[in-house]
């Protein structure tokens, strides 16, 4: 059964229609890619699936739940977490009081859980009282992740957290985004780089122009030569 | 010497309760990003409901203050559920043209109500006594405790607090803040009713060193704003700060150059420190362009 299921989507801004009837699905414990060009709507569509800009027409169900328009603050509460790709840190604040923002339902100690989140990111738990927004890229990444992991979420949508850094940080942030997938959490990516979303992933999802162009797994994906023409920037 | 330190006590007097009345005008700013230019009558309305309280009413003044400030913070929360939640996904102009509506409304029921003239506390606290070289009543020592109360109250609640940290976290991004599960409408109505509960607290400690007129508000106004820019626009303690200084200098300007500058000095100062720090004493750069 699939923990999330989009089922003919549109969505977009104002008048600009971004998603022209989408539909993918996401089931229990994979990981699953969007890969595509810039400005091909697999933003809108994360946006749109927490609430954050709310769909035209079409379905958003999790655990058979309609969860269509729902604010985020409800999603929170359901066991969703979402990742931006920009601006996902509270830059003034310190790294310990985003991780306390992002139990921010929680009424309970949540100080457990920062030690859990610091000890899988040791780097930014000796930062702890340093403002966000005085950490270098790899660090800020590290605490967004750890801020959308404070309430345990099952299912954790992340927007190109590896954008602009170095190899071997990209590397050690999708060994974390293996680790937790082994851990029970179903995950739901966008990614530009191709051959690591291609290595990560158990399956893919090709979106061009707000639709669907092509859907499989990581395997027949890389060997399709056309979707990688296309699709994925290779000749 | 003497003069100087008088002059500098009642800067400190008159820079309290303009750094009050900063206070809400710059939490405003951090959570929505544009100018409450109805604080000013916020303030105002707050010294009223204190004077009806007391004056009219004969309650005590320690509890026609307290409940004026907790009437304010609801006037405040209820403004922004009627007049800027609406107005919340338009462009910022539209907020700002409301503030200034919300600002008229509100000082025009006030002078339908009780009238426009002016109005006082006859407070018995006006007997002066004498610290060193320096020159105080009652009310003066009252307005000094009381701003300093409240802003080491505030601080406190910014720093410690899960409330204080969400004000901050939604002033710092407000999408972020609702996808980490902060209930956004919820703390804007808390901005809202803290930054009128100051106001007001800021209003009544203004009427009682002077006096009451439905017009007040726009003198407040005009201080607050000055002192939230010089201080650096969503800085609350660049607000705070520049309130001390334009209370300070303008006391002083009036005078070792002239009193009929005491009003004007605190855009002189503004424009001064804008020359050369455009976001403000406190400010960050890149909040600079959006005055």
């Amino acid at each position: 059964m699939s923990v999330l299921q989009v089922d003919n989507v549109v969505s977009g801004y104002g008048s600009m229609e971004v998603l022209h009837d989408l539909s993918l699905a996401v089931g229990q414990g994979e990981i699953v890619a969007m890969l595509g060009p810039n400005g091909a709507g697999k933003t809108t569509l994360l946006r749109t699936i927490f609430g954050v800009v709310p769909p035209w027409s079409g379905t958003i169900t999790y655990k058979g739940e309609d969860i269509s328009g729902v604010p985020p603050e409800r999603l929170v509460r359901m066991g969703l977490a979402y990742i931006p790709q920009e601006y996902n840190i509270f830059a003034s604040l310190t790294v310990q009081e985003n991780l306390e923002m992002g139990a921010f339902i929680r009424d309970d100690d949540i100080h457990p859980r920062i030690e859990e989140i610091f000890e899988l990111f040791p780097d930014i738990a000796e930062r702890r009282k340093s403002r966000a927004g005085e950490l270098s890229g790899g660090m800020r990444q590290m605490l967004a992740i750890g801020r959308a992991l404070m309430l345990n979420p099952e299912l954790l949508l992340m927007d190109e957290i590896s954008t602009g850094l170095a190899p071997f940080l990209v590397d050690a942030i999708f060994e974390r985004v293996k680790e937790l997938n082994d851990q029970g959490v179903t995950i739901l990516l966008v990614e530009q780089n191709a051959p690591k979303a291609l290595q990560t992933s158990d399956r893919v999802y090709i979106i061009e122009g707000g639709e669907k162009k092509a859907e499989g797994n990581p395997e027949a994906i890389a060997a399709d030569e056309e979707i990688a023409r296309l699709y994925l920037g290779r000749s | 010497m003497g003069i100087a330190a008088q002059l500098l006590v009642n800067g400190l007097i008159a820079g309290g309760t303009y750094a009050l009345a900063a206070i809400g005008y710059s939490m405003v700013y951090g959570a929505l990003k544009f100018i409450n230019f109805a604080h000013g009558s916020i303030a105002m309305v707050g010294a009223y409901i204190a004077f009806v309280l007391f004056s009219l009413g004969g309650i005590p003044i320690i509890p026609a203050f307290l409940l004026s400030m907790a009437l304010t913070a609801l006037l405040g929360v209820l403004v922004e559920r009627l007049a800027y939640r609406p107005l919340r996904a338009s462009p910022k102009l539209a907020s700002l043209t409301t503030s200034v509506a919300v600002s008229f409304a509100l000082d025009a029921s006030v002078m339908m109500l009780l009238g426009a003239e002016i109005r006082s506390f006859r407070l018995p606290m006006q007997r002066t006594f004498q610290i060193g070289p320096v020159y105080l009543t009652l009310v003066q020592t009252v307005i000094i405790a009381c701003s300093f109360a409240f802003m080491f109250g505030l601080y406190f609640l910014l720093t410690f607090t899960k409330l204080g940290k969400s004000i901050r976290a939604i002033a710092d991004d407000l999408l972020l803040a609702e996808i980490s599960g902060i209930n956004g409408n919820l703390v804007i109505a808390a901005v809202f009713a803290i930054g009128s509960a100051l106001a007001a607290a800021a209003g009544v400690l203004i009427g009682m060193e002077t006096n009451l007129q439905p017009t007040m508000g726009f003198m407040i106004t005009v201080k607050a704003f000055a002192a939230v820019v010089l201080g650096g626009l969503g800085n609350v303690y660049g607000a705070i700060l520049g309130g001390f200084i334009i209370g300070i200098v303008e006391n002083l300007g009036a005078w070792y150059i002239s009193p009929v500058w005491k009003d004007s000095i605190a855009y002189v100062i503004l424009i001064l420190v804008l020359f050369v720090r455009p976001a403000g004493l406190l400010g960050k750069p890149e909040d600079a362009t959006v005055v």
